[in-house]
C-alpha cells in the first residue's frame, strides 16, 4: 500500500474530490495547511504597509491507496489540481507497512 | 425652549454612546483577537473615572468662571451652586471629556499597563482636557484659544480631536512600539465590530456636533428661528462631510495601494466627522463636502506615516484625529461662511488671510498645550509606575495579562483550530477561586 499526500491550492479542491470519488477512492484525510515553496511567498500591502506573507494557505490531502492504483491517483490529482501558474503544489508517494480498520480489525488491502 | 431642552437629553445620550460602546467596537474590532477586551475596556473605564470627575471638578475648571487657562476649579465644586435644571449641560459636556480620553487608547493597544491607564485618564483629564474645554469652549473674554485668538470651533477639533491626537503621539513615543511591530503584520481581528463602531459613532456624531449650539441670550421666536437654522446646517454639514471622506478615502486607497477597504471606509467616516466637528457651524453644504473629501484623502495616506516615522500609533489615533482635526480646523479660514455661526466669512469667500491666521494659532495652541503637559504628566508615569507591559504578558495577550479573560473562548486551551475536545486536558485547572 502507499500514502499519497497532495498538497494543492485550495480552490482546486472541490475538483480533486470529484475526480477522486469517480475513479473509486474509499476514503481521505483533508486539512487546510500553510506553507510555502520556491516562491517564498509574496509581498502584499494593507493600510498603507508592505508585509511579506510567507506562508500561504494549502489543501493538503492524504488517501492510502493499494499500490496498483498509486500511480493513477497521483495522475489524477496533478491533472485536476493543474493551473500552470506557480504556487499549485505538490504530491509524494510513500510506502505504508499496515493499515488496520479500527472497527473491525481487518488488516491492509481488506481495510481500505 | 422645551424642545431644545428635550433635545439635549437625546444629543447627550447620544454623545455617551459613540463612547460607549461605539468607540470601544471601532477600536475593539482593529486590535488583535488576544487584546479586544483590553481595547475596549479602555473605553469602559475611560468613561467612570472621568464621568465622576467630570462633575467634581471638571465643570468648574471649565465654565466656572474667568481664566485663561481654566476657571476656579472649587467655584462650582461636586456642582454646588448649579441647579439641577442646568445638569443636562453639565452632562452634555462630561461626555465631550470621556471620550476626548478615551480616544487616546487606540494608540497604545498590546502594550499599556492597564493600571497605567487608569492613572493616566485622570491626570490627562484634569491637566490637559478640563483647561482646554475653558480655552475653547467656555469662550470667556480671557479663555485663550476662543476669547484672545478668537479662533473658531464648533464642537472640539481642538479640544477634543486635536488635544486627543497629540497625546496620543506622545503617549507612543514614550511607550515604545510593539514586540514585533512593523515587521509583523498586525491586522485588525474583526472588521464587522469595526464597521458597526464607526456607523454608530456617525449616529452619535449627530449628538456630539448638533448639540453644540450655544446661544447668545436669543428668547421666543428668535431662539426658535436659530436654533432651526443652525441645527440644520450643522446635521447637513456632518453628514455630507462623513459621507464625502468615505469616498475620499476609498479613492486615495485605491490609487495608492489597489484595493477600497472596509477598514479605509470605517476610517474615512470617523476622519470626516473629525475634521467637520470644529467647522459645522461655519461652512456651508460644499464647504462640508470640500472638508470632508479633503480629511477623508489626507487621512488615508497620514495613516502610513507611521511607518515611514517609526512611531507605533497602534490604530491610527495621531493619523486621522490630529491630522483631521487640523485639517477641520485650519480650513474654517478657507470655507467659513459670514452666514454660519462664527459670522465669519473665510479666504474663499473674500474673507482674506485674518481667520486662516486665527485658526492656524488655535491649533498651534492646542498642540503646544497637549503636547507638553501630556509628556510631563507621561514621563512622571513612567518613571514610577511604569506604563509598559511585561514582555511575556505582551506576546501571551494582554486580555488575559490585565483582565484574565480572552473574547473568543471557543476551544479553551488548544491552539488554533480543531474541535476543541483537548480543551480540558490543557487547562490549567478548573477550581472555583474560593474553593
Amino acid at each position: 500500500m502507499k500514502l499519497v499526500t497532495a498538497v494543492i491550492k485550495p480552490h482546486k479542491w472541490e475538483d480533486v474530490r470529484e475526480a477522486l470519488e469517480t475513479f473509486g477512492v474509499a476514503g481521505m484525510t483533508v486539512s487546510e495547511v500553510s506553507g510555502y515553496g520556491r516562491q517564498k511567498g509574496h509581498t502584499e500591502v494593507y493600510r498603507g504597509a508592505e508585509y511579506d506573507i510567507a506562508l500561504v494557505p494549502k489543501i493538503r490531502i492524504e488517501i492510502v491507496v493499494d499500490d496498483a492504483d498509486s500511480e493513477d491517483v497521483v495522475g489524477i490529482i496533478v491533472k485536476t489540481a493543474q493551473t500552470g501558474r506557480i504556487g499549485d503544489g505538490k504530491v509524494w508517494v510513500s510506502p505504508v507497512e499496515t493499515v488496520v480498520r479500527v472497527r473491525t480489525g481487518e488488516q491492509d488491502a481488506s481495510a481500505l | 425652549m422645551d424642545g431644545y431642552y428635550a433635545f439635549m437629553l437625546i444629543a447627550t445620550a447620544f454623545v455617551l454612546m459613540m463612547t460607549v460602546p461605539a468607540l470601544a467596537l471601532f477600536y475593539g474590532g482593529m486590535s488583535r483577537s488576544k487584546s479586544v477586551l483590553n481595547m475596549m475596556m479602555m473605553s469602559y473605564v475611560a468613561a467612570a473615572i472621568v464621568g465622576i470627575l467630570y462633575v467634581a471638578v471638571g465643570w468648574s475648571m471649565g465654565f466656572g468662571g474667568d481664566g485663561t487657562l481654566f476657571a476656579n476649579p472649587l467655584e462650582l465644586l461636586w456642582l454646588d451652586g448649579v441647579t439641577t435644571d442646568s445638569y443636562i449641560y453639565v452632562m452634555f459636556q462630561m461626555t465631550f471629556a470621556i471620550i476626548t480620553a478615551a480616544l487616546i487608547s487606540g494608540a497604545v493597544a498590546d502594550r499599556l499597563k492597564f493600571s497605567a491607564w487608569v492613572v493616566f485618564v485622570p491626570l490627562w483629564s484634569l491637566i490637559v482636557y478640563f483647561p482646554m474645554a475653558h480655552m475653547v469652549f467656555s469662550c470667556t473674554d480671557d479663555s485663550l484659544i476662543c476669547g484672545r485668538i478668537g479662533a473658531q470651533d464648533y464642537a472640539g477639533g481642538t479640544a477634543v480631536h486635536i488635544n486627543a491626537g497629540v497625546a496620543a503621539l506622545v503617549l507612543v513615543v514614550l511607550l515604545g512600539k510593539r514586540i514585533g511591530w512593523p515587521k509583523d503584520q498586525m491586522r485588525p481581528h474583526n472588521l464587522t465590530l469595526t464597521m458597526l463602531g464607526a456607523g454608530l459613532l456617525w449616529m452619535g456624531w449627530y449628538g456630539f456636533n448638533v448639540g453644540s449650539i450655544v446661544f447668545a441670550g436669543e428668547e421666543g421666536d428668535a431662539f426658535s428661528a436659530r436654533f432651526m437654522s443652525e441645527t440644520g446646517r450643522t446635521f447637513s454639514t456632518t453628514t455630507l462631510a462623513a459621507m464625502a471622506a468615505i469616498l475620499g478615502w476609498l479613492l486615495v486607497e485605491r490609487l495608492l495601494h489597489g484595493k477600497a477597504t472596509s477598514l479605509g471606509a470605517a476610517s474615512g467616516i470617523v476622519a470626516g466627522l473629525v475634521a467637520i466637528t470644529p467647522a459645522a457651524g461655519a461652512v456651508n453644504l460644499s464647504g462640508a463636502v470640500a472638508i470632508g473629501a479633503i480629511a477623508g484623502a489626507v487621512c488615508a495616506w497620514a495613516v502610513s506615516l507611521k511607518y515611514k516615522l517609526g512611531y507605533d500609533d497602534s490604530l491610527d489615533v495621531v493619523g486621522v484625529h490630529l491630522v483631521g482635526g487640523i485639517i477641520g480646523t485650519v480650513l474654517i479660514g478657507v470655507f467659513s461662511t459670514s452666514s454660519g455661526a462664527g459670522g465669519v466669512d473665510g479666504l474663499l469667500y473674500g474673507g482674506g488671510l485674518g481667520s486662516l491666521g486665527d485658526q492656524t494659532l488655535g491649533v498651534l495652541v492646542a498642540v503646544a498645550y497637549s503636547g507638553i503637559l501630556t509628556t510631563v504628566i507621561a514621563l512622571g508615569i513612567k518613571y514610577t509606575m511604569g506604563l509598559r507591559l511585561d514582555e511575556e504578558d505582551e506576546v501571551n495577550g494582554i486580555d488575559l495579562a490585565e483582565h484574565g479573560e480572552t473574547a473568543y473562548d471557543l476551544h479553551s486551551g488548544t491552539s488554533g483550530g480543531g474541535t476543541g475536545i483537548l480543551a480540558a486536558s490543557t487547562s490549567t485547572s478548573t477550581q472555583g477561586v474560593n474553593a
